[in-house]
C-alpha cells in the first residue's frame, strides 16, 4: 500500500535526493522538472498522487503558479502539497500558503524530516 | 552494487553545478550586452539558488555562504532594487568566477583564493546596500520556523490541546485526523470531539469546518514539539496549548479512542461533513485502491524525457565501447571484402554487391557513432570569457572577447585537449597581441581590444581561429630574438611568414620579461605540440598594425584516419594522409649524399632531406640501395621530407588503436591499426620521424640554403 508522491523540482540533484529519500521510505515516486511538466505528469498519472512535493523557483511555471493550477482543478483540490524550498522566510511561506500549499519542507532536508512532513499531511 | 547513492548524487550535483555556472555566466554576459529580459535574470537567480540548495544538502559551508550572499544580491536585482549597470555586472561576473572556484573546491578539494572570495562577498553585500545578511544559516535550520511560545523550563507531564480547524485548513489539503495522529505519536491521547457547532444538515456547508477537538496528551514533551505538529495549520485553526493543571486533569471526560476516531475521520471527506457517527472502518481498510496497481512501465522515464527534450545521458564508457565495436566491425568488414576479392568472385556478383552495401552501412554506422561523441566546442569556449577577464584585469588592457561558432561539434577528446592550448593562445593574444590602451589610442584604435575566438567546420576538419586586433607580430624583434637565442643564423634570409612562424620554435618567447600571464614556462611550441598530438596543425598570419590570427585545423575524430598503406622491409605501415603531400618515384641519381649518412633529394629544384623509413624505425641498418618509392611528407610546421618506403599498397581508412594503451609508447609510431587481412600495422608519427632525422637543426631553410649554396 505504498503512496505515490509527485515531486516537482528543476534541479537534477534535488530530484535524485528526493527519489532516494522517498523510495527508501517505500513510496512510489513520480517526478517532474518544472510546474508545467508537473501538470503534464499529473494529467498522465492514472491515479492522483497522495502527496505533491514542489520547489518554488523553477523555469516555465514556478511553484506558486503550479500550486494555484493544481488547487484550481477540482480533481486535485484536496491533494496535500508540500513546498520544498531553501527560503525559510515567512513571506515565501505565506505566499505558498495563499496559493494553497499544505505545508513546507526546508532544504536541506534529511530523509526523516521529509518523510515526517509527508506523514503529517497524508494517510 | 555497493555504490553509495549519495555519492552518486553528489556527482550529479557537481555536473549540474557546471551547467548552472555556465548558465549563470552566459546570463550575466547577456545582461552585460543589454539583455533586459526578465527571464534572463530569473534564470541567473535560479542557477545560483540551485547551487546553494544542493550545496546545503552536502554541507558545503563555504559554497552555501557565498551563494547565499550572491543570491541575495541577485534577488535585489530581480526585484528591480538593484540596477544591472555595467559596474554591478562586472562584480557579478567576478562573483560567478569565485562561485565556480568554490564549486570546484567542493568537488576536488582544491584551494580557493580566500581573499578574493572575501572581497567579492563584501562587494556583493555592498551592492545590496550593505545590510550584512551574513551566510545561509537561516536556511540550514529544520522545521523550527515559527517562534514558539516560551517553553517551560521543565515540561509538564500532560498537555491540553484545544484545536478548532477553519475551512482553510481543509482547503489547503491538511487533515485534522492526521494532526491528531501526529499528536498520538508524542504520547497517549484522550480525544474529545466537540460537535456543538455542527448545524442542521440543511444548513451545512459541505466545505465548512464545524468540528473541534480537545486532546489531553500525557507526555513529557516540550510545548514546541506540540506546536510543531500544528506548524502547517498555523493561522488556519484556533489552537490552544496549555499544561494540564490538577483541576483539568481531574475532570475525566468521555474520551474517544484515538484509533477509532482516526478511522472515522479517514473514512469521511476532509470537509468533515459527517453529522452522525458513521460506522467506523478499520484504519487500514480505509484508503482506497492503492499499491497493487501496476506502475505503467517506463512512465517516469517518459515523463522525464519529455522535458529534457530528446537527450539522454550515457556513461562515456558505453559510447567508447560502442565505438570500439564499430571499429572492429569496420576491420571485419574489410577482411571479408578482401577474402571475397581473393576468392576471385566477379565485382558484379551478388556477393560482392552485397558486400559493397555492407561497406556503406558500416561507414554510416561508424559516422553515426562518431557523432555521439561529438560535442559543441561551447564547453571549452565558455571557459574563455573568464580567462579574458582575468588577463584583462592583470594586464590592465580592456578586452572584449567575441566567440563565434560555439555550436560547432567535434570529438569529445579533441575538445578536452583543446582547453589548454586555447587558454594559452587567448592569454597570448591579450598579453602579447594587444597593445596597451595608450598605444592603441596613438594608433587611432578604440581603447578596448577585441579578441575573436571562432570555430567552423571546413572540409572534414574543424578550424579554430584566435585573432586579435593588436599590433601584429613585430618581425624585427622576433628576428632579433631568434638570432639572439641561436634559433636562426644571423644571416638567415626568411620570408615574413617564416619569421612569424619562428614563434612556434621551442623556447621562444617574445615577451621581454616573463610575465606571470603568458610566461608560464611554455611557449607557442608547446601549443603547437599539443595541437599536433591531436593530429592538427597550427599556423599564424599577421599584419603589422592590424593584428594576428592563429588558425588551428583539427581532425573531427581521433578514432579513424585516412592513411596511405606502405611497406618497409616487409612491415606494413600507415602514413596519415593529412601529412602526405605527394608520392614520388625517384631515379637513383635524384638522391645525393650529404655529410655523414645524410641524404637529400632534389624535388623541383628544392633539396629535401631523405629519410629511409626502414632505418628510422630500426628494421634495417642501412638505406636500401635500389630504387624505391618516396612519400613527400610535410610536418605540422611545414617541414618537408621524403620518406623512402619499399612499396605503396594503397589508400584506406583505418581504425586507430592506441599502442600506448595496449603496449607502450614507441618513438616514431603514433598508434596501430588492424588491416583487412588481419595484420597489425603501425601508424607513423610523421613529425617525430622528421624531427628525429633533422637532429638538432631546427630550421630547414637555413640548412638547405647552406646545402644549396
Amino acid at each position: 500500500m505504498s503512496m505515490t508522491i509527485l515531486t516537482v523540482d528543476d534541479s537534477r540533484t534535488m530530484r535524485e535526493m528526493l527519489r532516494l529519500a522517498l523510495t527508501g521510505a517505500g513510496f512510489r515516486v513520480v517526478q517532474a522538472e518544472d510546474g508545467l511538466h508537473g501538470l503534464e505528469v499529473l494529467a498522465e498519472e492514472a491515479r492522483t498522487p497522495d502527496v505533491i512535493v514542489t520547489d518554488i523557483n523553477m523555469p516555465r511555471l514556478d511553484g506558486f503558479g503550479f500550486i494555484e493550477e493544481v488547487r484550481g482543478d477540482g480533481r486535485y483540490r484536496g491533494v496535500p502539497i508540500l513546498v520544498l524550498t531553501t527560503e525559510s522566510d515567512a513571506e515565501k511561506k505565506t505566499r505558498a500558503r495563499m496559493a494553497g500549499a499544505t505545508g513546507w519542507i526546508v532544504k536541506p532536508f534529511n530523509p526523516d524530516q521529509l518523510v515526517g512532513a509527508i506523514r503529517r499531511v497524508a494517510a | 552494487m555497493a555504490v553509495d547513492p549519495l555519492a552518486e548524487i553528489k556527482v550529479t550535483f557537481f555536473q549540474e553545478c557546471e551547467e548552472q555556472l555556465a548558465e549563470l555566466e552566459s546570463g550575466l554576459l547577456a545582461m552585460e550586452g543589454g539583455d533586459t529580459d526578465g527571464e534572463t535574470i530569473n534564470a541567473v537567480f535560479r542557477a545560483v539558488h540551485s547551487i546553494k540548495g544542493g550545496a546545503g544538502a552536502f554541507g558545503l559551508e563555504d559554497l552555501i555562504r557565498f551563494a547565499h550572499v550572491f543570491e541575495t544580491a541577485l534577488d535585489e536585482m530581480r526585484s528591480g532594487r538593484l540596477a544591472p549597470d555595467p559596474e554591478t555586472l562586472k562584480v557579478m561576473l567576478r562573483a560567478a568566477d569565485v562561485l565556480a572556484d568554490l564549486v570546484r573546491a567542493g568537488r576536488d578539494g582544491s584551494a580557493v583564493d580566500e581573499a578574493l572570495a572575501q572581497s567579492l562577498g563584501d562587494a556583493l553585500r555592498g551592492l545590496c546596500g550593505g545590510d550584512g545578511d551574513e551566510g545561509g544559516e537561516d536556511d540550514s535550520g529544520d522545521f523550527d520556523f515559527q517562534p514558539v511560545a516560551a517553553t517551560e523550563p521543565k515540561a509538564p507531564g500532560a498537555w491540553r490541546i484545544r484545536f478548532r480547524p477553519r475551512g482553510d485548513l481543509y482547503a489547503r489539503g491538511n487533515e485534522a485526523g492526521l494532526l491528531l495522529r501526529e499528536l498520538a505519536r508524542l504520547g497517549p491521547c484522550e480525544v474529545e470531539l466537540d460537535v456543538s457547532e455542527l448545524p442542521p444538515l440543511a444548513d451545512l456547508d459541505p466545505e465548512g469546518a464545524y468540528l473541534a477537538w480537545t486532546v489531553i496528551l500525557t507526555a513529557e514533551v516540550e510545548q514546541a514539539a506540540i506546536a510543531q505538529v500544528f506548524e502547517f495549520v498555523d493561522g488556519d485553526c484556533e489552537l490552544e496549548i496549555g499544561p494540564v493543571d490538577g483541576e483539568a486533569a481531574g475532570e475525566p471526560e468521555p474520551a474517544m479512542d484515538v484509533s477509532a476516531l482516526l478511522a472515522r475521520i479517514q473514512s469521511d471527506s476532509p470537509a468533515a461533513a459527517e453529522a452522525v457517527c458513521e460506522p467506523a472502518a478499520a484504519p487500514d481498510a480505509a484508503p482506497v485502491e492503492t499499491a497493487t496497481r501496476a506502475e505503467p512501465p517506463g512512465s517516469q522515464g517518459a515523463a522525464n524525457s519529455n522535458a529534457t527534450g530528446a537527450t539522454i545521458r550515457v556513461d562515456l564508457d558505453r559510447v567508447d565501447r560502442l565505438i570500439d565495436l564499430v571499429g572492429e566491425l569496420v576491420i571485419n568488414q574489410a577482411m571479408l571484402s578482401q577474402r571475397v576479392m581473393e576468392a576471385g568472385l566477379a565485382r558484379a556478383s551478388s556477393v560482392a554487391m552485397g558486400l559493397d552495401e555492407l561497406e556503406q552501412l558500416t561507414r554510416e554506422i561508424q559516422d553515426s557513432v562518431m557523432a555521439i561523441r561529438a560535442q559543441p566546442v561551447k564547453s571549452v569556449f565558455q571557459r574563455m570569457p573568464r580567462l579574458a577577464r582575468e588577463v584583462a584585469a592583470l594586464t590592465g588592457k580592456p578586452v572584449r572577447l567575441v566567440t563565434e561558432g560555439e555550436t560547432t561539434e567535434v570529438d569529445k577528446t579533441v575538445i578536452e585537449r583543446l582547453a589548454d592550448p586555447l587558454t594559452h593562445m587567448i592569454r597570448n593574444a591579450i598579453d602579447h597581441g594587444l597593445e596597451s590602451p595608450e598605444a592603441r589610442a596613438a594608433a587611432g584604435k578604440p581603447a578596448e581590444g577585441v579578441v575573436r575566438l571562432s570555430a567552423a567546420h571546413r572540409s572534414g576538419r574543424i578550424v579554430i581561429e584566435v585573432s586579435d586586433d593588436g599590433g601584429g607580430i613585430d618581425r624585427t624583434r622576433v628576428r632579433a630574438i631568434a638570432i639572439e637565442r641561436g634559433v636562426i643564423a644571423p644571416d638567415a634570409v626568411l620570408s615574413d611568414e617564416e619569421t612569424d612562424n619562428l614563434i612556434f620554435m621551442p623556447g621562444f618567447s617574445t615577451a621581454s620579461t616573463v610575465s606571470d600571464i603568458s610566461g608560464r614556462g611554455v611557449g607557442m611550441d608547446v601549443v603547437r605540440r599539443s595541437i599536433q598530438t591531436l593530429g592538427g596543425r597550427i599556423s599564424i598570419s599577421s599584419r603589422p598594425g592590424q593584428g594576428s590570427t592563429f588558425t588551428m585545423s583539427l581532425p573531427l575524430t581521433l578514432a579513424v584516419l585516412d592513411g596511405m598503406v606502405v611497406t618497409a622491409e616487409g612491415q606494413t605501415l600507415v602514413a596519415p594522409l593529412t601529412a602526405v603531400v605527394e608520392t614520388l618515384q625517384p631515379r637513383p641519381d635524384d638522391i645525393q649524399g650529404l655529410g655523414a649518412g645524410g641524404r637529400v633529394m632534389a624535388i623541383r629544384g628544392v633539396y629535401t632531406p631523405v629519410i629511409d623509413v626502414g632505418v628510422a624505425l630500426g628494421y634495417r641498418d642501412r638505406p636500401r640501395e635500389q630504387a624505391s618509392v618516396a612519400l613527400l611528407v610535410e610536418g605540422e610546421d611545414g617541414t618537408q621530407a621524403a620518406l623512402m618506403v619499399d612499396q605503396i599498397l594503397g589508400q584506406r581508412q583505418v581504425v586507430i588503436k592506441s599502442l600506448e594503451a595496449n603496449y607502450r609508447q614507441v618513438p616514431g609510431v603514433a598508434a596501430a591499426t588492424i588491416l583487412g587481412d588481419g595484420r597489425v600495422a603501425l601508424i607513423l608519427d610523421i613529425d617525430t620521424i622528421v624531427a628525429a632525422s633533422r637532429g638538432a637543426e631546427p630550421v630547414r631553410s637555413e640548412r638547405l640554403q647552406a646545402a644549396a649554396g
